[in-house]
Formats: structure tokens, C-alpha cells, sequence
């Protein structure tokens, strides 16, 4: 596998400004704080975390939507961040975003039509005729109708909205798409559908995705490989299923530990993590995750850890096994009647 | 079982448009025993929360409930008048909603809010007496330093935080049931996980009876003890918490439990509901969810299938249910 995307000790601070003429910096937020990555071609990366984490930021740093602080982006061996003009735009090309909020990525007064087309104007592709004609493929390919094309966004569902942004998205053929929490404002039942078509499209066109999520049951579904992001930083990264099964970093543990399961048996098993996250204006020293460890000791009060084998923790050695346990799955009713949903699902 | 705390009949909310009246809730009954916790779970527009609403008497003009009855005790709240039904705000039902900072007032301390349930119900209350009654408040709900909270400002407070403190004035004057809409939607998901948490103590503190709204199976098996599952205004299928993940019955509960993803399972493909939720002015004829549902067949549409016991406790308003004897068939 090659790789597509290098991230190496990617940082943005913003400084915090106090006063209105003679304005002095009184702090500084450090949305992302030395973060490093790689994604290779046609994989699936998450990068995972909750609010403040970074995780949006960095995908912005990645598509240089904003400016880095220090770090660099890597984009088939190319540092991106020093590019400009012509240059910067074929990078644009190749490298797409679907965004979280379907109503509000959509201009109103364009028809989807106009919307799709016009990454291929910008960039010059094809005349009016053969942009019409990929319109009408593309919105097929997301499954929509071609009549689509002529209607406007707000005629349209929320998860129908988001195919729209995803069909504009791949509309130049890139190979990167970051997808910033593309399901979260979606309802299950549509979350599933725009889920399913995702990995559906990466199968057919080897997209590779970097893949912004909170919800670690969505994640778990389209991730090959997850970062756990905590205040800036990368506490975990590593292979999905080694993340679930042996969770190593004490903030993995607590985020799989605490989502609600859909299994009353195990109602109430869970103690959930202490406190808020602290501010990123304010991270504490040594391990930043240290003020609501349950496991913290005087080096992590001190040492800030490094990400060393997919894990910045001093003591991750020394943990006792994850106690998150998945096994259970569906009731065997339940299960059988799904089976029963899908087969006449696929039969009408 | 013991004669339930609130019990809703037949309930329908509409909504006044140029094309008629639109249902939000149509003919949904339910019961909330004390100590309980019933979920409701169902996605945008199925009227959820106009039926917390329609109970709390809080839906706004165009809307109104048409028909039903509200019965808490002897007493209709449908019936009650505006004066009537402020006496039971608070003090008999209270309720909390989604969004924690768009619900607290910006320019109102914590303290000032939070006692202000207090002096409505009491007005004799003196200024030491509330504001002791209101660190009392915060600290049940688990605030850390809750003498400085209280003379604090609602931007001071993290989500979490402030979803407390409206826990906190919910219950400060021990209402009898709790209304949560979607009470953690808004909240990152160790900070849910507290909250459920919290929210769980006071209950077994108080024995108060909890209706909790929310489009998250997850939470429904972590919290209830009952649910209904609605629809289009409709109530598809009501049992206990377990038999519901156990022994789920109509199409629409199915299609919901195949799109979340898992932890504990792999699967190639979510089994998603295909279409979308009809809008509540152009319902389809018969059941509400026959153009979604892959089992219909000619009778679904021909008219709506009421609310039939499947096994005792187990209510389901489908006329293919179970599925394994209609596809057998």
C-alpha cells in the first residue's frame, strides 16, 4: 500500500488578544499541538475525540483550509503547506471535504446541478455539455435521480442533502475526501443509508478517506485505522479492530466504556470518567489527560508521554487488561427478524 | 401493577396550517408508573417531543391538543387552566431539554434561576432560606464548590455543568415526574455518560418517575424500564426495556436496531431504512410506515393498524408482526 498523506508534528495556535487598540496576547488556545500521521491510498483513517479535541482543525490543517502554525502535510511526498497558485489548486484538486451540517454546506440559490458542476468549473474541466453529462452520472452514483439536477438544496431531505455534498465532493475525482462528522447531524435510520454508501464508493473508486467522527459505534463501522485525539494531541492510534479489542490508552478505555450500549442487561455496569476536558488555553503540565485519569501517578503530573508504538502513555505497559467487553451482540429474536428485514428489503 | 403516576389517553396534538389541521400526536396512549422510567425513542418528526409538550401544556399557538386526556392522579391537565396548570409545573412535572445553554437565561445568575421554581411555589421564602435551599440543589446534583456556583453566570459553566444546574432546578421542588428531552444529545459522551449517571442516583434518591425522550437506543437500554417506539405521531410498539431488544416485533423498531452500528458485532452493510419519515400533511393511506417497510403488503395500506397485544405487556400496532409467521405464510 503507498502512502497518500504524511502528517508530521502538525501544530496551530491561536493567540488569545485582550484590549482593542493596544491589544496584547494574554494567552494562547493550542487547538492542535503536534499531531502526526500517515493514510495510505483507498484506507480509511478516523480520527476520533470530543468536542475541542482538535479533530476538525486538523482536518482543516490537512486540507490547508487554514494555516499551520508549524508542522507540515505531506500529499504524495509534496509538502503542501508551502504551495501556492497553480500549484496549490492542482492540490485542491485531488483533495475534497464533505462537511458535517447538510443545510448549511449548501448554497441556496444554486441548483444541485450548479452546485455538483462547480468544483469541475473552477478547475476547469470539461465544457458545459460533458460537465451536464458527469452531473447526471454523479448523482446517479450517490442515488439520486439526474432530474435532481435542476431542483435546489432546500427541496431536499437532510440525508439526501448530504449525497448532494458528497456527489459535489467527488465531482473533481479526488483521492483524498476528508468527511468531517458527515453523519452526525443525520437520523439513524439515514445515518445508516449515508454510512453504507460511503464505503460502497470507496470500494469502487479507492478514495481514501479521513474520517472525523465523535461516535466511535459509526467509526468502528468505516475505519481501518482510528487516532484517539485528547486536547490536541494523538493519545492513541492503531488498527480497529487491536483499538477495540485491547484498548491501551486510559482515555480509549473511557470512551469505550462509555457509550450507551444497546443491551439493557448491562445497564448501569459503567463508572463514568470524572470532570471536563480541560481548556486548551490552559493544558495541564505533563500528560494531558492526567487531571481525570483514574490511573495517574507522579511522572504523569510531571512527563509530557510521547506517542511511542500507537500509545502516549506512561503507563500503558502497566495497566491492568481493558475491561470493556463486546461480547453479546444481537438477541437471537432480534437477529433472526433482522435477517428476515434485510432478505425482503433486498427482495422489493 | 400499582395505579400508574401520569396516564395519557388517546392524545392528539395538531397543528393549525391553510391546509387543515396537521397531527404532531395522534391518539397516543401511555402510562408512567412511580419510581419508573419510560423512554420514548424515535427520530425527527415523530412527536416525541410535542408529546412532552402536549403534557407539559407548553405547545405553542398554532398547535393545540384536540383530543385526549393528560390524567395525573384524578386531575386532567388537558383540561386545566393556564393559573391551574403553573401550580403543577415544577412542583408536579418539571422538565429538562436538550440544549443546556439556549435554556438557562445568560444574563441571570445559577443561584437567581435555580430558586426562582422556589419562590413561585413559596413566595414566602426568605433570601437566606433560598439561597440555602439552592446550594442544596447544586450539591445533590453533584456540583463541586457549589457556594461560588451559585453567584456564577451560565457562561461560566462547561455543557455539563450546566445541564446540572438544570437538573437542579427541576428538581428543586421535588416534582413527582421528569420530563427529559433529549437531555444528553448535546453533550460529549463521558460527560452523557455522567449525567445518565446522575440522573439514575436521583432517582432511586427521590422515587421520581422519569420520561425520557431520545433518538438513542443506547441510552433507552442503559436508563428504561418502558418504552414506546413512535412514528408519525403514532405510538408503533410499547413493552418493557429488555423485550424490546429481545423480542422487537414492528418493522420500524427492526429497521432502527439494524442502522445503529455496533460495538459487539461486525457486519458488512447497516441495514438501513430505506425512503424517509412522510411529512405529517401528506401521510401515506394505512399504516405510516408502509412505503418504508418491507413486509407490507395490500391490507398495510388499506387501513391503520391499531395498537394489539402481541404477549401480555407487549403492545405492537402491525398486522405482520410476528414477522417469521407473515413471511412463513
Amino acid at each position: 500500500m503507498s502512502v497518500l498523506l504524511e502528517v508530521e508534528n502538525l501544530a496551530k495556535h491561536y493567540p488569545v488578544r485582550k484590549g482593542a487598540i493596544l491589544a496584547r496576547q494574554v494567552g494562547l488556545v493550542r487547538a492542535v499541538d503536534g499531531v502526526s500521521f500517515t493514510l495510505n491510498r483507498g484506507e480509511t483513517l478516523a480520527l476520533v475525540g470530543e468536542s475541542g479535541c482538535g479533530k476538525s482543525t486538523t482536518a482543516r490543517l490537512v486540507l490547508r483550509l487554514i494555516e499551520p502554525t508549524t508542522g507540515a502535510v505531506k500529499f504524495k511526498g509534496t509538502d503542501i503547506t508551502t504551495l501556492d497558485g497553480a500549484t496549490l489548486k492542482g492540490f485542491r484538486r485531488n483533495a475534497q471535504i464533505v462537511f458535517q451540517d447538510p443545510y448549511a454546506s449548501l448554497n441556496p440559490r444554486y441548483t444541485v446541478g450548479q452546485t455538483i458542476s462547480e468544483p469541475m468549473e473552477v478547475h476547469n474541466i470539461g465544457d458545459a455539455a460533458s460537465r451536464r453529462a458527469r452531473v447526471e452520472e454523479l448523482l446517479k452514483l450517490v442515488g439520486l435521480a439526474p432530474y435532481h439536477a435542476q431542483r435546489y438544496g432546500h427541496e431536499f431531505s437532510g440525508g439526501q442533502r448530504q449525497r448532494i455534498g458528497i456527489a459535489r465532493a467527488l465531482a473533481v475525482e479526488p483521492d483524498l475526501v476528508v468527511c468531517d462528522e458527515p453523519v452526525s447531524a443525520l437520523d439513524v435510520s439515514i445515518q445508516a443509508q449515508v454510512v453504507n454508501l460511503l464505503r460502497d464508493l470507496q470500494r469502487r473508486l479507492g478514495l481514501a478517506y479521513l474520517f472525523i467522527a465523535h461516535d466511535l459505534a459509526v467509526v468502528k463501522h468505516v475505519a481501518d485505522r482510528i487516532a484517539v485525539m485528547y486536547l490536541g494531541r494523538i493519545v492513541e492510534i492503531g488498527e480497529k479492530r487491536a483499538l477495540f479489542s485491547n484498548p491501551r490508552h486510559p482515555y480509549t478505555r473511557a470512551l469505550l466504556a462509555a457509550i450507551p450500549h444497546p443491551d439493557p442487561s448491562r445497564k448501569g455496569r459503567v463508572t463514568p470518567l470524572g470532570g471536563d476536558v480541560p481548556s486548551p488555553m490552559n493544558i495541564p503540565p505533563g500528560c494531558r489527560f492526567h487531571t481525570r485519569c483514574p490511573y495517574a501517578q507522579d511522572i504523569c503530573r510531571q512527563q509530557d508521554p510521547v506517542l511511542k508504538d500507537g500509545v502516549a502513555c506512561h503507563l500503558a505497559d502497566q495497566l491492568p487488561p481493558a475491561g470493556v467487553d463486546f461480547a453479546g451482540g444481537l438477541a437471537p429474536n432480534a437477529a433472526k427478524r433482522l435477517a428476515l428485514y434485510a432478505e425482503a428489503a433486498a427482495r422489493s | 401493577m400499582s395505579e400508574p403516576l401520569l396516564r395519557i389517553e388517546g392524545l392528539r396534538t395538531v397543528f393549525r396550517t391553510s391546509g387543515g389541521d396537521v397531527p404532531a400526536v395522534d391518539g397516543v396512549s401511555l402510562e408512567v408508573h412511580r419510581g419508573k422510567t419510560l423512554g420514548i425513542v424515535g427520530e425527527s418528526g415523530c412527536g416525541k417531543s410535542v408529546l412532552s409538550l402536549s403534557v407539559m401544556r407548553l405547545v405553542a399557538h398554532p398547535g393545540r391538543i384536540a383530543a385526549g386526556r393528560v390524567m395525573l392522579g384524578q386531575r386532567d391537565l388537558a383540561s386545566l387552566s393556564m393559573a391551574e396548570m403553573r401550580q403543577v409545573r415544577g412542583r408536579d412535572i418539571a422538565m429538562i431539554f436538550q440544549e443546556p445553554m439556549t435554556s438557562l437565561n445568560p444574563v441571570h445568575s445559577v443561584g437567581f434561576q435555580i430558586t426562582e421554581a422556589i419562590r413561585a411555589h413559596d413566595p414566602r421564602a426568605s433570601n437566606a432560606e433560598l439561597r440555602n435551599r439552592g446550594i442544596e440543589a447544586l450539591k445533590r446534583v453533584r456540583i463541586p464548590s457549589p457556594e461560588r456556583r451559585f453567584d456564577e453566570y451560565p457562561h461560566q459553566l462547561s455543557g455539563g455543568m450546566r445541564q446540572r444546574v438544570m437538573i437542579a432546578m427541576a428538581l428543586a421542588c421535588s416534582p413527582k415526574l421528569l420530563i427529559a428531552d433529549e437531555p444528553t444529545t448535546a453533550l460529549d459522551v463521558t460527560v452523557q455518560a455522567q449525567i445518565l449517571d446522575l440522573l439514575r442516583e436521583l432517582q432511586a434518591e427521590t422515587g421520581m418517575a422519569i420520561i425520557l425522550i431520545t433518538h438513542d437506543l443506547g441510552v433507552i437500554a442503559e436508563m428504561t424500564d418502558e418504552v414506546a417506539v413512535m412514528y408519525s405521531g403514532k405510538v408503533v410498539e410499547r413493552t418493557n426495556a429488555r423485550a424490546l431488544f429481545e423480542d422487537p416485533q414492528h418493522p420500524y423498531t427492526l429497521g432502527l436496531l439494524g442502522s445503529i452500528p455496533r460495538l459487539d458485532e461486525d457486519r458488512e452493510n447497516l441495514l438501513a431504512i430505506r425512503g424517509t419519515v412522510p411529512p405529517p400533511f401528506n401521510l401515506p393511506p394505512g399504516c405510516r410506515f408502509n412505503p418504508r417497510c418491507p413486509f407490507a403488503i395490500d391490507s398495510c395500506r388499506a387501513e391503520i393498524p391499531p395498537l394489539r397485544s402481541i404477549i401480555p405487556g407487549h403492545e405492537v400496532a402491525c398486522i405482520r408482526a410476528p414477522v417469521e409467521a407473515s413471511v412463513a405464510a
